[in-house]
């Protein structure tokens, strides 16, 4: 796990509020037992008809492949705690997103993974869909340090979750081994409330 | 001081705070089932742990298993493949497992509650948004991710922020026809799909506690669809008399001192909370979706909203659900003709579901349009069903009759919507998709309301159908 600063690349607008996990993988999706293999299920029904073929999604336009930096509307991600959704971002080649809001496991679950997500307001996400139609292959920075993103000549400031920012740059967003540390503790948590 | 039950269970549970600001927190219970957690064992091995509390994880499979043929291998060969990693991981790590046939298979949120594993007071959790299910008990319930899988199977605990409660009262009598589901799409639908965001529900009043523990479930299930991590009811008598004589509780004079310390978790009457929303039981009418959230919901003697009654981003979220639905701004919800009928899932999938509906479609027939389909929850819940003869009941009256598991709840096994057919479903998500075919439109509702809708072919108002 190494620390995460700062994301540069393309961006892509995937618009549209309350974007649900069934939405972001459809549930047929599911059935794996590895994470591996899920990039390209990523939004797979709004991306393809049921025959196969495109519906030129505008994640498959020519000009956002590539893109790092995920940009949506409020309460991205509800519904399912399925982490198939994150693992489905991340194996596309997405580090990092930027909405109003976020459902909270879905949040969670990608702060786990490593993928940031950080909110900026409104009026400035339409104007950063702005910017990336305009130019679809200017680079954007979001720097978790400074806490803005930077497209063009523009700055927007964004915000996120205090601790999971801290746990991004502390290089610590996978709790794992701080929670293997204190076994002992856990141990006589255990006995105290009698769960053997 | 006064505490409400979620500080006091947090406070019995809490490790330590972590450096990065989040909270260690001991897990009482862990569930787990095919869809989720396989991936955990593989990233424990990757890592060469072991499972830290075996005896706290339990396991079973729900989500892919046919409810027509469970005769294994299974014709699925990716669903077949899950559940065999799933009960190699359970039998090489000393995990209990609930299998297909044990008797005590079933939706994992039906399961740990009939056995008795839920009870109140404990930390529980689950790789599975439903999960909040569980809080009916007085427990904090959360859904989770694969890797916090992984966390709780290596460390049996879990990094989390505390959450805010809000406490939402319920006061008065619920109409004739009025069910717990219809509660809980009603609180929905006031208080928004993100409305709960960073929040515990903490339901109770008149209504609440007057309900059964089958029916305070349904209402806890659906938390996570209002945004709110979690949802719980403080444990009270009803939640007792529950519990006593089920599998996993103890009994005798150990029931007794159990009892008592279960009730101590009950938030203390001056307990104080950081919101607080009052809903009149008389506001509430049978409730149905509309749209392609849960929060899109109206009451079946209301029309559909129309895009004009709202502004920015919001009109384009009824423009966008009333085209994917099919349906015209401001047309009746009532008359939507349907062409399949579920009931089913762990919303409402328990034995007081089905009795409800086979005491109201005893002597009448599906229409010959609808599809209809009854998934029990569990392998008790279809025994108990059959014992009672609802089974019979159900068939006559033109259901198919399942065996149990999460069918077309979310349609990872074979039951699955055509096309763009319209399902009158007694699930808890609408999502565009969700029940298998991409086109598929789901119309959410009580069991009563799903029954009404079967015989009459269409969406129809359970009061009249049934001459409540
Ligand atoms: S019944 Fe539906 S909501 Fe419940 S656990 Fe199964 S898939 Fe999830």
């Amino acid at each position: 796990m190494s620390a995460v600063n700062k994301i540069s690349g393309k961006g892509v607008y995937v618009a549209g509020n309350d974007i649900d996990t069934d939405r972001i993988i459809p549930a047929r999706y599911l059935k794996c037992v590895t994470f591996d293999e899920l990039g390209p299920s990523l939004f797979y029904d709004e991306r393809f008809d049921a025959d196969g073929r495109s519906k030129d999604h505008v994640l498959d336009a020519a000009a956002h492949q590539g893109a790092k930096v995920l940009v949506t509307d409020d309460n991205f991600g509800c519904g399912s705690s399925r982490e198939h959704a994150p693992q489905a971002i991340q194996k596309f080649g997405l580090e990092v997103v930027i909405a109003g809001s976020f459902a909270e496991i879905f949040h969670g679950n990608c702060t786990t993974l490593g993928i940031p997500c950080v909110v900026m307001s409104q009026e400035n996400r339409t104007k950063l869909a702005g910017d990336i139609a305009l130019d679809p292959e200017a680079e954007l920075i979001v720097d978790l340090e400074s806490m803005q993103v930077l497209c063009a000549n523009s700055v927007y400031p964004v915000t996120m979750k205090e601790s999971a920012r801290e746990a991004f740059l502390s290089a610590t967003y996978d709790p794992l081994d701080s929670l293997m540390a204190t076994s002992d503790d856990v141990r006589r948590i255990a006995d105290k409330l009698g769960y053997s | 001081m006064a505490k409400n039950l979620f500080q006091k269970v947090w406070e019995d549970h809490l490790v330590r705070r972590l450096d990065s600001g989040q909270y260690q927190v001991f897990m009482a219970l862990h569930l787990i089932h095919e869809v989720t957690s396989p991936q955990a064992f593989g990233m424990l091995k990757d890592k060469g742990l072991k499972v830290a509390y075996p005896s706290r994880t339990y396991a079973t499979v729900d989500h892919i298993i046919p409810t027509d043929d469970q005769a294994r291998p299974l014709r699925d060969d990716m669903a077949e493949k899950m559940i065999q990693v799933l009960s190699e991981a359970a039998d090489e790590n000393g995990i209990e497992f609930f299998a297909p046939e044990s008797g005590s298979q079933g939706i994992v949120h039906v399961v740990g509650p009939e056995l008795g594993l839920t009870q109140p007071g404990m930390t529980i959790c689950c790789g599975d948004s439903h999960t909040a299910t569980h809080g009916a008990f007085g427990c904090i319930a959360l859904g989770i991710g694969t890797s916090q899988v992984r966390d709780v199977l290596a460390s049996q605990t879990l990094a989390m922020d505390p959450l805010k409660v809000r406490r939402i009262n319920i006061e008065g009598e619920l109409n004739i026809g009025v069910t717990a589901k219809d509660v809980i799409l009603h609180v929905i639908r006031q208080l928004g799909v993100n409305g709960g965001v960073g929040f515990a529900y903490e339901y109770g009043g008149s209504v609440i506690d007057s309900m059964t523990m089958e029916e305070r479930m349904t209402v806890c299930n659906m938390s996570i669809e209002g945004g709110a991590r979690c949802g719980y009811i403080n444990p009270d008598e009803t939640t007792f008399e529950f519990l006593r004589g089920k599998e996993r509780v103890p009994a005798g004079a150990e029931f007794d001192q159990a009892v008592e310390k279960w009730q101590s978790y009950a938030s203390d009457p001056d307990a104080e909370y950081d919101d607080v929303v009052n809903f009149a039981a008389s506001d509430i009418l049978p409730t149905v979706t509309w749209g392609v959230t849960p929060a899109q919901a109206i009451s079946i003697v209301e029309n559909v909203p129309s895009p004009e009654d709202a502004e920015g981003l919001d009109k384009n979220l009824i423009t966008d659900a009333l085209q994917y639905m099919q349906l015209d701004a401001d047309q009746p919800i009532k008359g939507t003709k349907i062409d399949v009928a579920f009931i089913g899932s762990c919303t409402n999938g328990r034995l007081s579901d089905f009795e409800a509906v086979a005491a109201l479609i005893a002597g009448k027939k599906v229409a010959d349009n609808v599809r209809a389909i009854a998934v029990p929850g569990s392998e008790k819940v279809d025994q108990a069903a059959r014992e009672a003869g609802l089974d019979k009941v159900f068939e006559t009256a033109g259901f198919e009759w399942r065996m149990p598991g999460c069918s077309m709840c979310l349609a990872m096994n074979p039951d699955k919507l055509v096309g763009d057919e319209v399902c009158a479903s007694s699930s808890n998500r609408n999502f565009i998709g969700r029940q298998g075919s991409p086109t598929g439109r789901t119309i959410l509702m009580s069991p009563i309301m799903v029954a009404a809708a079967a015989l009459e072919g269409h969406v129809a108002d359970a009061r009249e159908v049934f001459e409540l």
